[in-house]
């Protein structure tokens, strides 16, 4: 894994094919322990385009955050790739030594997490902070690049920016430093932004205001987006398109609002149900028994058969795939003739 | 805690009505926030106070469920916990109508399913505990029953006694912490982000267990939230409070359909919809300011796109529409909104 890194880092050469910006294929990312592999991701694969933002949403423990960290190259040890490769613009990444994907993060990945205050450090001004992200990656004069954050931080909506650079993260609000996050992020114009659940530690008022900065950025500046969260309700207002993931696994992926109207997936069907409508009171909550497995003890087949109302003898024996089904790919045997009527 | 200790100033309702569980009135709660004493004396800083809850007022109903919503910081956990007598009023009132059970008339659910059970306990323990404070039982054989009894009536098995919370997922911690909470046999149970932690699909089965439990033990809920979705499901009447204030407060379908207050309009624009989403909006309706210097007149006044010099200025009262609708607004006194319905 990590000696023969430089073997096929050259690959694909000059030629002017569309590559989609981002492309994961059959991802597998294993936590070893002492008592045996568990694989967090399994046989994951993806593609966003320029201009796309693609939601992975799924349930605490799902695999969303791995996907992300394993596309940024920052797995923890001793969480690391087992298969698959990753694409970024067509030239694998997932085999680069750790200096060079340093350089690519930052550079031509934006990371963008949950709590702004991991990504700031309290004792620098916010000024500081862009102004040497900007210098690290692009070769700007001192001057230059101040006036570059001061832009970035107007364009995601802080108001009297120049004033306001000067300041440390503490006296920002929370929607607020999550912007000056997002404004780090795009700091050296990357292709491909990583969000992982951006507006969850923010208030609805808030969270719908980073959304719609999201949507705004994706669009101007052409990136690719990938948005991970649990919250369905942001993903149907920001994402284009939708991979679901269960116990590790992708189980449907498709259009936004194939997978979030009209889902083919009983875990996917289930998990819209649940949610409580907001046109009116229901007498009961359509709800799935259960817990998602742990990755210690992700059943043999489809891992979703103990729970599911549809299951048949197939499922409890072969991993399902991927399939098409109407405006969206579905990783079910209902789909593929594994399950008799 | 008796019920006939209401009498309200303001245009609010007058007593504790037949019906009321829990009667609040003028409820405040101000803490002190000033540095340490010496650095007081050193840097000649003044005392500095911050009002968590500023004249609170609401019933709620008798086997009903009154929720409270609001953005971080608006002072709805302040609520709950001078509810359930964690903290004491700075002023106002708390009246619960004592038909309930005789002890331990209000429990608390708490958010956080992690870090509200003691993870050195087997879970038999956590529930056994305030059955053996209270001496709710005699003897230890009835106190194992009336565990295994709880332990049941939440979904969980008898068999789980034995193990220790971290051996159980978020949605069946939160079920522990259920079953501690109706140990005590309450009438009253105060529920702050019970939910909050949890998965969408794991919220579905502990709203339904709580819903099931409400029906089938009579159960009165003062239930916090900050998801709309969940508030309209769970409550007959919602309350919306902002920087320590009830700004509306309205029969669930009221409010739902006919908000008042630019703020709930503003929170109903902002709830993330399923059905139309509304992919493209720029929303510019600025932060919440903080509640240690709120702004004048009305808290709301600075992102409000109806206020008038009034509201800069002139703290609004609370009227009383409809009987039963409490609104704290000068746009709606002076007939400046535009028609509900546009949400
Ligand atoms: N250091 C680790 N050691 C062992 N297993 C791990 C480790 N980190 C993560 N995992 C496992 O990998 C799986 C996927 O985790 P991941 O963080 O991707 O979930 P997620 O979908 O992002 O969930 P959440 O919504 O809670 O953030 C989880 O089941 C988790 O238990
Ligand atoms: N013990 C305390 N000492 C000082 N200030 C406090 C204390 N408890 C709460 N506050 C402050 O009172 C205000 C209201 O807090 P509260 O926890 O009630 O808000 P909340 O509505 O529950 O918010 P959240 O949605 O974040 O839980 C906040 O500004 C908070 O910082
Ligand atoms: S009182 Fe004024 S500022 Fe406050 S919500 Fe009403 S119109 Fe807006
Ligand atoms: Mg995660
Ligand atoms: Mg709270």
């Amino acid at each position: 894994m990590l000696m023969q890194a430089h073997a096929t880092t050259t690959g694909h050469s000059g030629a002017a094919i569309a590559h989609p910006v981002l492309e994961v294929r059959n991802l597998r990312v294993v936590f070893p322990t002492r008592h045996g592999v568990l694989n967090a991701v399994s046989d994951v694969s993806l593609t966003i385009n320029k201009g796309e933002i693609l939601g992975l949403v799924g349930e605490s423990g799902a695999g969303k955050s791995m996907t992300g960290m394993a596309t940024l190259g920052l797995l923890e040890p001793p969480g690391r790739i087992a298969e698959g490769e990753i694409l970024l613009d067509g030239r694998r990444i997932d085999n680069l030594p750790e200096r060079e994907m340093a350089k690519i993060r930052g550079r031509r990945i934006g990371a963008i997490f949950q709590d702004p205050l991991t990504s700031l450090h309290p004792l620098f001004t916010v000024g500081a902070q862009l102004v040497e992200t900007i210098r690290l990656h692009l070769h700007l004069s001192r001057s230059q690049a101040r006036r570059r954050a001061i832009d970035l931080l107007k364009e995601v909506g802080i108001p009297a920016a120049s004033d306001r650079i000067d300041d440390y993260p503490h006296q920002f609000s929370g929607g607020m430093r999550q912007r000056v996050v997002i404004a780090l992020a795009l700091a050296a114009e990357p292709e491909l932004i990583i969000a992982d659940e951006p507006t969850t530690a923010l208030d609805v008022s808030i969270q719908a205001q980073i959304t719609a900065l999201l949507r705004r950025i994706c669009r101007e500046r052409a990136a690719a987006v990938m948005l991970v969260t649990h919250d369905m309700g942001v993903i149907a207002e920001t994402a284009d398109r939708v991979a679901v993931l269960y116990a590790g696994r992708i189980v449907e992926v498709g259009h936004v609002d194939a997978v979030i109207h009209a889902p083919k997936h009983p875990y996917a069907k289930g998990l819209m149900d649940s949610i409580p409508p907001l046109e009116g009171r229901v007498a009961r909550l359509a709800q799935i028994d259960g817990s998602m497995p742990r990755p210690d003890s992700i059943p043999e087949g489809c891992a979703f058969h103990s729970r599911c109302t549809l299951a048949g003898p197939h499922c409890r024996i072969a991993v399902p795939g991927l399939v098409e089904t109407e405006g969206s790919r579905t990783a079910c045997w209902l789909y593929s003739g594994g399950v008799e009527a | 805690m008796s019920a006939k200790s209401v009498g309200v100033t303001g245009t609010r309702k007058g007593t504790t009505e037949a019906g009321a569980a829990l009667a609040v009135r003028a409820l405040v709660k101000t803490f002190d926030i000033s540095a340490p004493f010496l650095n007081r004396l050193i840097e000649r800083k003044p005392r500095r106070y911050l009002r968590a809850v500023d004249e609170i007022s609401f019933d709620v109903p008798k086997g009903g469920c009154l929720s409270l919503v609001g953005e971080s910081g608006c002072g709805k956990s302040t609520v709950a916990r001078l509810v359930v007598g964690l903290y004491s009023p700075t002023s106002g009132e708390i009246a619960f109508s004592n038909s309930g059970g005789e002890q331990g008339l209000t429990t608390m659910v708490f958010q956080d399913p992690y870090s509200s059970l003691n993870p050195r306990w087997r879970v038999f323990d956590i529930v056994a505990e305030p059955i053996r404070e209270l001496k709710l039982r005699s003897t230890e054989n009835e106190v194992r029953a009336r565990v295994e009894e709880l332990l049941q009536t939440v979904g969980l098995s008898p068999r789980d006694g034995r193990k220790y919370p971290h051996e159980f997922s978020g949605g069946q911690r939160q079920r522990i912490s259920i079953a501690r909470a109706l140990a005590t046999e309450p009438a009253f149970l105060v529920c702050d982000e019970p939910t909050s932690a949890l998965d969408v699909s794991v919220q579905a089965q502990i709203l339904n267990l709580m819903r099931d439990l409400q029906d089938r033990l009579g159960l009165t809920y003062l239930f916090i939230s900050h998801d709309m979705s969940v508030v309209r499901h769970m409550s007959d009447r919602i309350a919306v409070m902002y920087l320590g204030r009830i700004v509306e407060e309205a029969p669930s379908e009221t409010l739902f359909e006919e908000p008042l207050h630019p703020y709930t309009r503003l929170l109903l624009d902002t709830i993330p919809a399923l059905d139309a989403p509304n992919r493209d909006r720029e929303i510019t309706a600025g932060e919440v300011p903080s509640p240690i210097d709120p702004p004048s007149g009305c808290a709301f006044h600075p992102r409000c796109p109806l206020a008038n010099q009034r509201c800069k200025s002139e703290r609004p009262a609370v009227l009383l529409r409809d009987g039963d609708h409490q609104i704290a607004c000068h746009a709606v006194e002076e007939g400046r909104y535009a028609p509900a319905g546009m949400t």
